[in-house]
Parts: structure tokens; sequence; C-alpha cells
């Protein structure tokens, strides 16, 4: 695969007097975590394919805040609240689009009220757009039959009620979705939000990621969809718990998206 | 004669509602003690909530069982309460079913009293085999040891009760009106307590006139101890489900709010012109302290929430945390706040209206820090409310009191922070090599 991506940033652009129709926020899992690097680099294709004016923010990035506001630290959020939209209001920044539902969340309801007013999309809705406006094309290619659940992000699900954009792009590969008897408003979390992600689970009989992966395995899927990187995370560890590796994969979205294409 | 009845009625009537005027006024009071909030915006939507979800019951029947059996409870208390007006009227002036020059009219309501009130009590009994027979996971859970689960018993006990005398009252009056007694008129239709009154059969009429007084008087006895009951149970949720929808938070579920004050401090941080001696604009709007460690610190709708909490356990029964065996228990949360909101309330009325410090508060002596780390926020507790009740939001208020006035993340989240603060990013990963992946194979 050639990786061509191309790039820009927001100071490129303003450097050369333009102006991108999109921000991709990238978020810290997108830039660091090296499984969630992959979905950075999947879309980056995607909209390089779409030609999508968009710039990032690269080394003026930096954490949203959202899991210093949900472990408490009001403090520390807000202050990485206004250093972020400081950046972006300097870069007259008007649309968002993000493949973390926590950033999606958090640039999305909790920026405005400190100053940061933005349309905000997490990166299926973008996606879908773009095939609305026939700016992509995607075909189900390997993943055409294919048996795929999706598991719903609490922040991009309940969080903001966003349900379908996902679920019509996996749909659109030709693939068989199957749901799980939990999903949609009754999706069972993956175990990671609200900052546990980053912390040992307290005591209890079992984790969180493996009841989900079980409910996820119930519906004998070949590819587990997600659209978050810490749901991917969980998810890719309960596989690997239950030793299934071999014929179960987890993959964002944006990567069925990407590999279907071969980009 | 008669007119002793009358007195007593009126008497027992101001007992009843008086009492009850009383703990209303100490449920206004306590619910005041939380900070405030302004939930006055947005009325229409406000409204919308209410009518949908507490009147129409919208959320009930997502799981359809125990919401189809509580339409025809919820249904039928509102509908048969109409007798209750008859009732009053005929104690008050010693009228004997005043309503029904009605005729026909009357006929129907009666009838489908009857009918509501047999299904209610087929309901009530299905909810006391799932709590007790069946025992539904949720229903047997630890959190509901002891005074719940005898409260929530109780609650069912009560109804069956009711509704039984309701219709022991009902063919009794259907037998005396048959064999043409007194005042007892030709009135109503009794398509339920038909099959009943042929147990007076054979029984002397004076006997069958004492068995219908005294279902009478013991069936708004009833309703009086129950209405008076609501204040010391979780079946106060009749009443302040109505308050609660309508006061609930509008936002998506998502957003925390922003705190105020914090925002006020980082702005001095951040804004180099600032001056840091300047005397704050106003200083009472300075909190006492960040977070939540008692009631006091939480906002009035928390609160009302706490109260207007039906321990159905919906909430408990979705959390991921629960379910894989942690300690929390969004229910408990609620129960816990309410518990202890009582127990500040009656520590105000021993002391002359004055809250004395009595040592103890909502954190660690009711909620432990181990239920408040377990949570995900992942919103499902406040999705499965039937009332949207927020427990989400209590929690994250008490993480805030433990992070920002304690220091007291566990360790793991002490290192986030730190990360946070120093590169911008939870790990340890520095800020200047966020793009390298644009460039990496």
């Amino acid at each position: 695969m050639s990786e061509n991506l191309i790039v820009p940033t927001m100071a490129e652009m303003m450097a050369q007097g333009k102006q991108p129709d999109v921000l991709f926020w990238v978020g810290c899992a997108g830039s660091f975590d090296d499984r969630a690097k992959k979905i950075t680099k999947a879309f980056v294709k995607i909209l390089n394919r779409a030609n999508v004016s968009f710039a990032v923010l690269g080394t003026e990035e930096s954490c949203t805040g959202d899991p210093a506001k949900r472990a408490g630290n009001e403090f520390l959020f807000q202050m990485q609240a206004m250093t972020n939209i400081e950046v972006m209001n300097a870069y007259e920044v008007k649309r968002i689009v993000t493949a973390c539902p926590h950033c999606f969340n958090t640039l999305k309801n909790e920026y405005p009220e400190l100053g940061g007013k933005y349309e905000v999309l997490h990166h299926t809705e973008f996606i879908k757009a773009l095939l609305n406006e026939g700016k992509l094309a995607i075909e189900g290619g390997q993943f055409k039959g294919k048996r795929i659940t999706f598991h719903d992000p609490c922040y991009l699900g309940r969080a903001n009620n966003t349900y379908e954009a996902p679920r019509e792009l996996i749909q659109k590969l030709d693939a068989e979705l199957v749901e799980m008897k939990r999903s949609r408003a009754n999706g069972l979390c993956c175990g990671a939000g609200g900052a546990q992600m980053f912390k040992e689970p307290e005591k209890g009989n079992k984790d969180i990621n493996i009841e989900r992966t079980e409910d996820a395995l119930e519906t004998q899927p070949e590819i587990i969809a997600a659209g978050c990187p810490f749901c991917n995370t969980m998810l890719t560890d309960g596989i690997k718990h239950k030793e299934k590796e071999a014929s179960v994969k987890v993959l964002d979205v944006a990567e069925l998206i990407a590999n279907a294409q071969d980009l | 004669m008669n007119f002793l009845d009358n007195i007593f009625f009126a008497l027992l009537l101001a007992i009843g509602i008086g009492y009850f005027t009383i703990n209303v006024k100490k449920l206004i009071r306590n619910i005041n003690l939380g900070r405030d909030v302004n939930r006055s915006d947005n009325s229409s939507e406000r409204w919308k909530n209410m009518t949908m979800v507490a009147l129409g019951q919208s959320k009930m029947v997502k799981r359809p069982i125990a919401g189809f059996l509580h339409i025809i409870v919820y249904v039928g208390f509102v509908i048969i309460n109409i007798e209750v007006i008859e009732i009053i009227i005929d104690g008050l002036f010693g009228t004997h079913r005043v309503l029904s020059f009605m005729g026909v009219f009357y006929d129907i309501l009666i009838g489908s009293f009857e009918i509501l009130a047999f299904l209610v009590l087929v309901a009530v009994i299905v909810f006391w085999i799932r709590r007790n027979v069946t025992k539904l996971a949720r229903f047997t859970s630890s959190d509901l040891k002891g005074k719940p689960k005898n409260d929530a018993n109780y609650i069912l006990y009560f109804e069956m009760v009711l509704m039984s005398l309701f219709l022991l009252m009902n063919a009794a009056d259907l037998h005396l009106q048959n064999l043409g007694i007194g005042h007892y008129n030709q009135a109503g239709s009794f398509p339920i307590s038909q099959f009943i009154a042929p147990i007076f059969n054979g029984m002397s009429e004076s006997l069958v006139v004492v068995i219908e007084r005294i279902a009478w008087w013991l069936h708004i006895i009833g309703i009086l101890i129950f209405l008076n009951y609501l204040y010391f149970s979780k079946h106060l949720h009749i009443l302040l489900a109505f308050p609660n929808t309508y006061f609930a938070d509008l936002n998506a579920k998502g957003k925390l709010d922003n705190l105020e004050s914090v925002t006020n401090e980082v702005k001095l941080m951040m804004d180099p012109t600032a001056d840091p001696f300047a005397a704050p604009a106003n200083p009472d709007a300075v909190p006492a302290k960040f977070g939540a460690s008692d009631v006091q610190d939480l906002n009035w709708v928390q609160l009302l929430n706490a109260y207007s909490c039906t321990e159905c356990g919906r909430c408990t029964s979705s959390c991921p945390a629960n379910q894989t065996g942690k300690k929390l228990s969004p229910r408990k949360i609620m129960m816990d706040t309410r518990d202890r909101l009582e127990e500040v309330g009656k520590n105000i009325d021993l002391n002359k209206g004055v809250f004395v410090e009595d040592g103890k508060s909502l954190l660690n002596d009711y909620i432990t820090t181990e239920e408040l780390w377990a949570c995900t926020s992942c919103n499902a507790c406040v999705e499965e409310c039937p009332i949207n009740i927020s427990p989400l939001s209590i929690i994250i208020d008490m993480r805030r009191y433990l992070v920002m006035e304690q220091s007291a993340a566990p360790t793991e989240l002490n290192n986030v922070m730190t990360n946070i603060e120093n590169n911008g990013a939870p790990w340890q990963y520095n800020q200047m090599d966020r793009l390298n992946w644009a460039n990496e194979e």
C-alpha cells in the first residue's frame, strides 16, 4: 500500500493564504496510539480521494480535555478547552470533523459556552455526506457479503443520538449488517468512557470489554465495526482475550471504507 | 347520628390533608437546599417532555411487560380517583352516591372504575410475584435489602387492599340496591362486583349495611393513609414524576455542564491583562467548594431527582459497571442522595431551622469513592430512567469534589492529568510529535 498522504496543517494553509473547508481534529489517540493512527490514515485517504479541502492542527492540537472533565478535573478541562478555542478561533475554524466520539462530543457540546462555536461532525457523518454529495463512491470490495456488527460508541450514540450514519456506510459496502442484542440506545459501553480507559477497572467479577465482546461474538461476525479509537482498543483486547483474532477483526468504519476501495 | 359521622369524616379529611401538606412543605424546603440551576428556559419543550414521558409513559414501555402493567395501574389510579370526589362529598354531607344524578354517564363511570380496579388488582399481584416469587434481578440486588424492599411490598399490599375494599363496597352496595333498602338507590353498573355480591345472600340486611359501611370507611381511610405514606416512600414518584420530567436537562446527554466558577478563574489565569489582586466583582459568587461532597452542594433538580426515584432499578440493570460486578449502582446513588437529604432535613427540623454540622456527608458515609470511580459515564442509566433522572450528573459532581478539593483521584488518573497538563495528551508523548503519524509508514 503506497502511503502518499496529503496532510496539510492549518499553519501551512494560512501561510499560503488558504482557508480549508474543514478542520480534521485528529485527537490524542489518533495521533499517538499505534492502532488508532491506522484509523487516522484511513480517514485521510478518504479525504484525499474525495479531494476534500481540509487541514489538521498538527503540533498545535492539544487534548480536548474530555478525560480530565470526566475524571472531575474541571480546571484542567477548561484550560485545555480555552487554549484550543484560542487556536481554532485564530484560524477562523468553522467546521470540524473528528474520528473520536469523545473529542466530537466535547467540541460539539462543551466548547460553545466557552467561546468555541463550530459545526462538529463525526467522521462517519462526514463520509456519509461525501457520498450523498457524490464526492466519493464506494463499493463493497472485499467486504461484500461479510457479516459485520456495529458497536455504538456511547459518546456518538446515546450522548448525541447519532446511530444511523455508521450503519448506512456499512450497508453501502453490501455487507450483511447484523445487530447485537443490545444496540443503538441500548448499546453496552465498551468500558473505556469516563476516563476508565486510563485506569484499572474497579473491583468486579468481569471486565466490561469482555461482556461487550461476548455481545458482539454472539452475532457471529467476521468483522466488528467500531467508530471510536477507544472502543476499538477495548474490543480488540476482548477479541484477543477470547482468542478469536484469527476469525474476527475489529475495524473502524473509516478503515472499512478505505480498505474496500483499496485506498 | 349521621351528623357525627360527617364531623368525624371532616376531621379525618382535615388531618389527612393537613399532615400531607406539612410534609409537602418539608419536601419543598429540602429540595431548595440544593444549589440554584436555571431550568425555566424552553418551556414548550419541557411541557412536551412532561406530556410524553410522565403523562404518556413513553419510556416505561421500553420494557413492555412492566410498562404495560404499569400503565394499567397508572390509568387505574388516575381514573378511579375520580370516585374519591364522590366519596368526599358523600362523607361530608351524608349523601349516598351523590353523583348518580348523571344517570347513564354515572353507570359508565362506575362500570369503568370497577373494570380498572380489577385490572389494577391483577397487575399489582403480578408486580408482587415479579418481586417476591420470580425474583427479578433488579428487585433482589443488595441496594434494595431491608426498608426499600418492604416499602415496595407495602405499596403493593396497599393497592391490593384498596382495590379489594372498593370492589367489596360496591358489591355490598349492589346487594342492598337490589333489596331496595333505605337510601341505597339504584345507581351505577357493577360489571365486576356483581360476581362478588352473591356472597351476601342470606346475610341479614343490617350486617350487609355494616359491611358496606366498613368497606367504605376503610377505603377512604386507606386512601388518606396512602397519601401520607407517599412522603416516606418511593411511591412519591406518582406526584414528582411530573415536575421531574419538566425540569430535566434538555441538553444532549453527552454534555456536562461547564462550571462557571472555574471559567472565571481560568479566564483570569489566561488573560495577561487581568489584575489578579482586583476584588472579585461579586464576592458572593465564589462558591464554597468545587463539586459536591454533600447534598447541599448538588443542585435542586438533582435533589428533586432523588425524591422522584421509584427505585425500579432499570438504571442499575443497564449499568455496565454494575453488570460486571462493580459496586456502582446508579439507583443506590439516587437512594443515598434521598436518605442523606432526609437526614439533613431532620437535622434542620431538630435545630430550629438551621443545619448543625453532624460530621457526616453524602460522600463516604453514603456513597464511596469506589462506586464513583467505577462509572464509565456511558449514559445508559440516564437513557433508561423512565422519568429522566440523571444519576450521572451526581457522580460527576462528586468526582469533581474528589479531584478539585481533595486531589483524591486514582493514581493512574493523576498521571493522565499531569500528562495532559504538560504535553497535551493523556499519555506521555511530546506535543511536538503529534503529526508524526503523517510521515510514518
